[in-house]
């Protein structure tokens, strides 16, 4: 792999557990000119299924993995490479080709999480890379920190990136006391406080928008830049997924509720909707989202409208949207004059899972500019 | 946070999360402490399989070691259960449900109603069922069927870790007497379980698997082996559905009837003796309810109708194996 | 033990005062109205099932319960309704109740055998003979658990008296120290064996030495000695001296249940139980003899409850029967 000419397109690891995943069909043909993010083949795990998008622009010049089969992380399933590079130097990468060990240091490095004690609770958080720039994503209302499984090692090659799990959420504290948005607010500021962090780059996806526009409104100087995907905090309309989300007391009702997370319903799979519930029924869980969703968006519409308190502090700003998110309306995408913007087709609320690639350098170019 | 501990485990760390946050709940029965009145350890045996080991540590006077005396000990359960505390009685072995069955389905099972409904009785009956442990035919049996039959109670049987604690937490904050059948041979397998509390609501079967040849019904330790089963069959390209009720009653008849729909077709596993059996019962269910889905003859797999043998040999050929499940959905699919 | 002796707080000649005295008698008289009205109406057909009546045996049941409040429990009997009045419970709710009616204490579902009112602490007549001593066992656990003082009070003839869940339950309120009370209402017959016949040994004062629990014998038709005796045994359970054994040597004035011919019995045993073991009459003559009371003012209890039990059948027999609606309700909490 000394010859960057080749690029090998690998089993890629999707969460912090994914030992292996099944290759379930490819989606171009062997010769098709490849731009980055374009999906190559889908992949599917027992957490998720979803499509591989090329990290590298070229010609797809052999598909090695086959449909059906399961594959380690790091596997080889196919090459990509310029035309000009022979078949015979094709044929010897991939017969060459060995797949790394699942080294089990770098295994617990790659899956582990902490908890940070701050005024707001336990937190957990989990830390990639170590650029010079800080960045932290912030998740959305029932969402965790492992919503970004496709987003946080890709951003972590060229920043410092934290995620964590909001109070009521993920595997931090349960106990949310006067649910509001100042209230999550505090606890991310708390957050960056606890870790020595004075400022960072916001990656915020829905209610996790609106906490990043808060944050940059009450305390501009911790808010290098922001990145608001899906956000909440743009408009007063809402879809009834919070309502949902929260009402759902089994898989019947609860898988209906996050398909409307995606374009693709099919991403939803039996473990994903499994792990959430898995997370419903933790004890406090259902207090904190009840208090939560009333808080901020009960009658089914937004309460907070953190955009008008930016003014002036707006950091730079970039906005990013499914074009097909049923959770809030895209039209909101519009509604924070002076950001870039970008609406993505074929993809949901959960764009950043969907069209990772895309969104993955969208984000790294914007906290570039910043 | 997750992390993987036993079934034994599991259920120790549910009852001393409840204890913990309900000062009405206590535990008792035969050597839970197991050292009682002994100048030695008082918490020697914890349980006769460890189950209930450390916690009279943490819960003095909560943790009652009581005379070899069923019928006095669950009827003391049940009675303080009706007058506002929360007891859970371990049954060791739910085999001497014998001695005590009076208490249980005459008593705790029908306060509410015969008493116009003035009446409820939060009492968990926990105990061991389950043939595998070389113990014979009374300290081995599956009487699941039993206890489903009884208007009154509910019956529980998790088949991992994962759902033994949340299961376990629920029929303790339950209103109604709870029969929690704890199968031997499942306490040492590990899973994935959450250090906080939680909650897995009764009545609701868990899908482990999607398919769309057949359905496979199970709970307790023959939900492994239906999964063993599916998986062995998905080779050949028979996808099966492996449903693991988790609770008998109540029992989750829509996710039964909507697989069914879907497969045509239905296995039911039962470690139970096969007369007026889970198995039975939902084979019967299902004819009387999806007899046009059916594509081929509902299938039973279970015990013989015969006690539960000692011989290792003998006691290995009882329980329901996986290559008898498989046979079995073979069974329905040559139809 | 003679109550006549003694001197009370008030310097009278019983050990009670005269409201407390008329309100023994009111009791009394309440019970026996409304067992001989039953015993009427059962023979004109309107009743249904079984009915078994409490009628010469109400000094014991009155006695005991005078100590009592309402978070002090008891388990009653098949033979319940003398218990159940002496606790306080409604007689219009339990002659609903006994015609099967929807206003019934128990909606109907439960009948003579299963009346309660834990509002009372009644914990339920029991159709189940010895049943009710483990129920107590647990009831007095709970009272300990809580610290509240409250006591629980386990009622069996002498036929259930051979009960293992009677006898075992002697042993672990005695281990456990528990507040809890046994009384044997010894009326000579368990159902028609006598009890001569069925229990081996003369005294229950030695039964329960079996079991380390102090016994007390006490005639059972005489008020004020079952009220002395109760008030020392109650008393010392309270103050955490632990349970022990009341036996009441009493009379039945009708049979095992309404319709029973009674045979069993020799000539004229129940001629001499009316005329001289009526235990109602035996206290009126007392405390009339003593001039405490007026034959005047017992009269007009006479009347009082002879229209509050009118007014009970009157409104049991023109209340509206349950429906089908109420046929499967009140089985679970929630299910």
């Amino acid at each position: 792999m000394t010859d960057n000419r080749i690029v090998p397109i690998i089993m890629p690891k999707w969460g912090l557990s994914m030992k292996e995943g099944k290759v379930t069909g490819w989606l171009l043909e062997d010769g098709t000119q490849i731009k980055v993010g374009d999906p190559i083949l889908e992949i599917e795990t027992d957490k998720i299924a979803g499509s591989l998008e090329a990290g590298d622009a070229g010609v797809l010049r052999r598909r090695v993995g086959t449909p059906d089969t399961v594959y380690p992380v790091k596997a080889l399933l196919g090459v990509i490479a310029d035309p000009s590079v022979p078949d015979a130097e094709i044929d010897a990468f991939v017969a060459s080709y060995v797949t790394p060990p699942a080294d089990e240091g770098d295994d617990d490095e790659g899956s582990k999480t902490e908890i940070a004690q701050t005024p707001a609770g336990a937190l957990r958080y989990a830390k990639r890379g170590d650029g010079a720039e800080t960045v932290i994503l912030i998740h959305g209302f029932g969402g965790d920190l492992d919503n970004w499984l496709f987003n946080i090692d890709a951003l972590g090659e060229a920043a410092t990136v934290y995620a964590l799990d909001l109070p009521g959420h993920g595997q931090s504290t349960k106990t949310l006391d006067n649910p509001s948005l100042t209230t999550m607010t505090s606890a991310l500021s708390g957050f960056m406080d606890t870790l020595g962090i004075a400022s960072a780059h916001l990656v915020g996806h829905s209610m996790g928008g609106a906490i990043a526009m808060q944050l940059a409104a009450s305390n501009p100087a911790k808010v290098k830049s922001m990145t608001l995907i899906c956000s909440a905090g743009l408009g007063p309309d809402i879809g009834s997924y919070v309502d949902d989300y929260v009402a759902a007391q089994g898989r019947k009702d609860l898988k209906p509720a996050l398909e409307q997370l995606f374009a693709d319903k099919s991403l939803v799979s039996r473990q994903l909707v499994d792990d959430v519930l898995k997370y419903k029924r933790l004890d406090g869980v259902e207090a904190a989202l009840k208090g939560l969703s009333q808080a901020l968006f009960g009658g089914r519409k937004q309460h907070d409208a953190p955009a008008s308190n930016l003014g002036a502090k707006m950091p730079p700003a970039l906005v990013i949207w499914g074009k097909d998110d049923q959770v809030i309306p895209v039209a909101h995408a519009a509604n924070l004059p002076g950001a870039k913007l970008h609406v993505i087709e074929n993809a949901g609320h959960m764009v950043f899972m969907e069209k990772a690639s895309e969104v993955n350098n969208l984000i790294k170019a914007h906290i570039a500019a910043a | 946070m997750a992390r993987k501990i036993s079934m034994r485990q599991a259920i120790n760390e549910a009852l001393e999360q409840e204890m913990t946050r309900d000062a009405s709940v206590f535990i008792m029965g035969e050597d839970i402490a197991g050292g009682a009145g002994g100048n030695g350890d008082q918490d020697a045996w914890g349980g006769p399989m460890g189950v209930t080991k450390g916690l009279i540590g943490k819960f003095p006077g909560r943790v009652l070691d009581t005379p070899l005396s069923e019928s006095a000990f669950i009827g003391a359960a049940v009675g303080a259960a009706a007058c506002g505390m929360r007891p859970v009685a371990e049954l060791m072995f739910l085999d001497f449900m014998g001695v005590c069955f009076d208490q249980i389905f005459n008593q705790a099972a029908k306060f509410k109603y015969m008493f116009g409904g003035h009446a409820q009785t939060p009492v968990v009956i926990r105990g061991m069922v389950g043939a595998g442990f070389r113990a014979a035919a009374q300290h081995s049996q599956m009487l699941t069927p039993l206890f489903t039959h009884i208007p009154g109670l509910k019956v529980i049987c998790p088949s991992n870790a994962y759902d033994a604690k949340g299961l376990l937490i629920q029929s303790i904050r339950d209103n109604d007497p709870v029969i929690f059948c704890e199968h031997k041979n499942l306490y040492g397998i590990e899973a994935d379980v959450p250090v906080e509390s939680y909650t897995i609501p009764f009545g609701e079967a868990n899908v482990l698997r999607d398919g769309k040849h057949c359905t496979i019904v199970s709970y307790g330790l023959t939900v492994g082996r239906s999964m063993e089963a599916a998986e062995t069959l998905a080779k050949t390209g028979v996808e099966c559905e492996v449903i693991d009720l988790r609770t008998l009653s109540p029992l989750d008849w829509d996710t039964v009837m909507d697989s069914v729909e879907n497969t045509g077709r239905l296995v039911c596993v039962d470690e139970a003796n096969p007369r007026c059996s889970i198995a039975s019962d939902i084979s019967a269910r299902v004819a009387q309810d999806c007899f046009k889905a059916l594509k081929g003859p509902i299938q039973m797999v279970t015990a013989p109708h015969s006690p539960v043998p000692f011989s290792p040999v003998l006691e290995d050929l009882y329980v329901p194996s996986a290559q008898q499940i498989a046979a079995a959905v073979k069974k329905t699919m040559a139809n | 033990m003679n109550a006549a002796k003694k001197s009370t707080p008030g310097g009278g000649i019983f050990p009670l005062d005269k409201p407390d005295l008329l309100v023994a008698y009111r009791t009394m008289r309440r019970i026996r109205e409304f067992e001989e009205r039953l015993h009427g109406e059962f023979a004109k057909g309107d009743i249904p099932g079984f009915v078994h009546l409490y009628a010469g045996e109400e000094a014991a049941g009155t006695g005991i319960m005078m100590h009592l409040k309402d978070n002090d429990r008891i388990a009653s009997t098949h033979r319940g309704h003398g218990h159940c009045i002496a606790k306080g419970v409604d007689t219009k709710g339990m002659m609903a109740e006994i015609y099967g009616k929807a206003t019934g204490l128990c909606k109907g579902k439960g009948g003579s055998m299963h009346i309660a009112d834990l509002s009372k602490g009644m914990m339920g007549a029991n159709g189940i003979l010895g049943a009710g001593a483990p129920l107590a066992c647990g009831a007095a656990l709970a009272a300990k658990f809580r610290g509240d003082g409250g006591v629980a009070i386990s009622f069996v003839g002498d036929g259930a008296s051979n009960q293992g869940t009677f006898l075992e339950s002697l042993n672990l309120a005695a281990i456990w120290n528990l507040p809890a009370i046994f009384v044997v209402e010894n009326n000579g017959y368990a159902e028609s064996t006598s009890r001569d016949y069925a229990v081996a040994v003369d005294s229950y004062v030695d039964r329960a030495a079996g079991f380390g629990l102090p016994g007390v014998t006490v005639d059972g038709l005489d008020f004020f000695a079952v009220y002395e005796a109760a008030g020392e045994i109650i008393k010392r359970a309270r103050e955490g001296g632990g349970p022990a054994l009341l036996e009441c040597k009493m009379v039945r004035m009708y049979g095992h249940f309404e319709g029973d011919q009674q045979t069993y019995r020799a000539p004229g045993e129940l001629d001499d139980i009316r005329d001289n073991k009526d235990c109602i009459k035996m206290f009126s003559e007392r405390v009339i003899e003593a001039g405490v009371v007026s034959r005047a003012e017992l009269e007009a209890i006479d009347r009082e409850m002879t229209a509050e039990i009118d007014a009970a059948l009157a409104f049991a027999k023109s209340s509206p029967s349950p429906t089908l609606a109420d046929l499967s309700t009140d089985v679970y909490v929630a299910y």
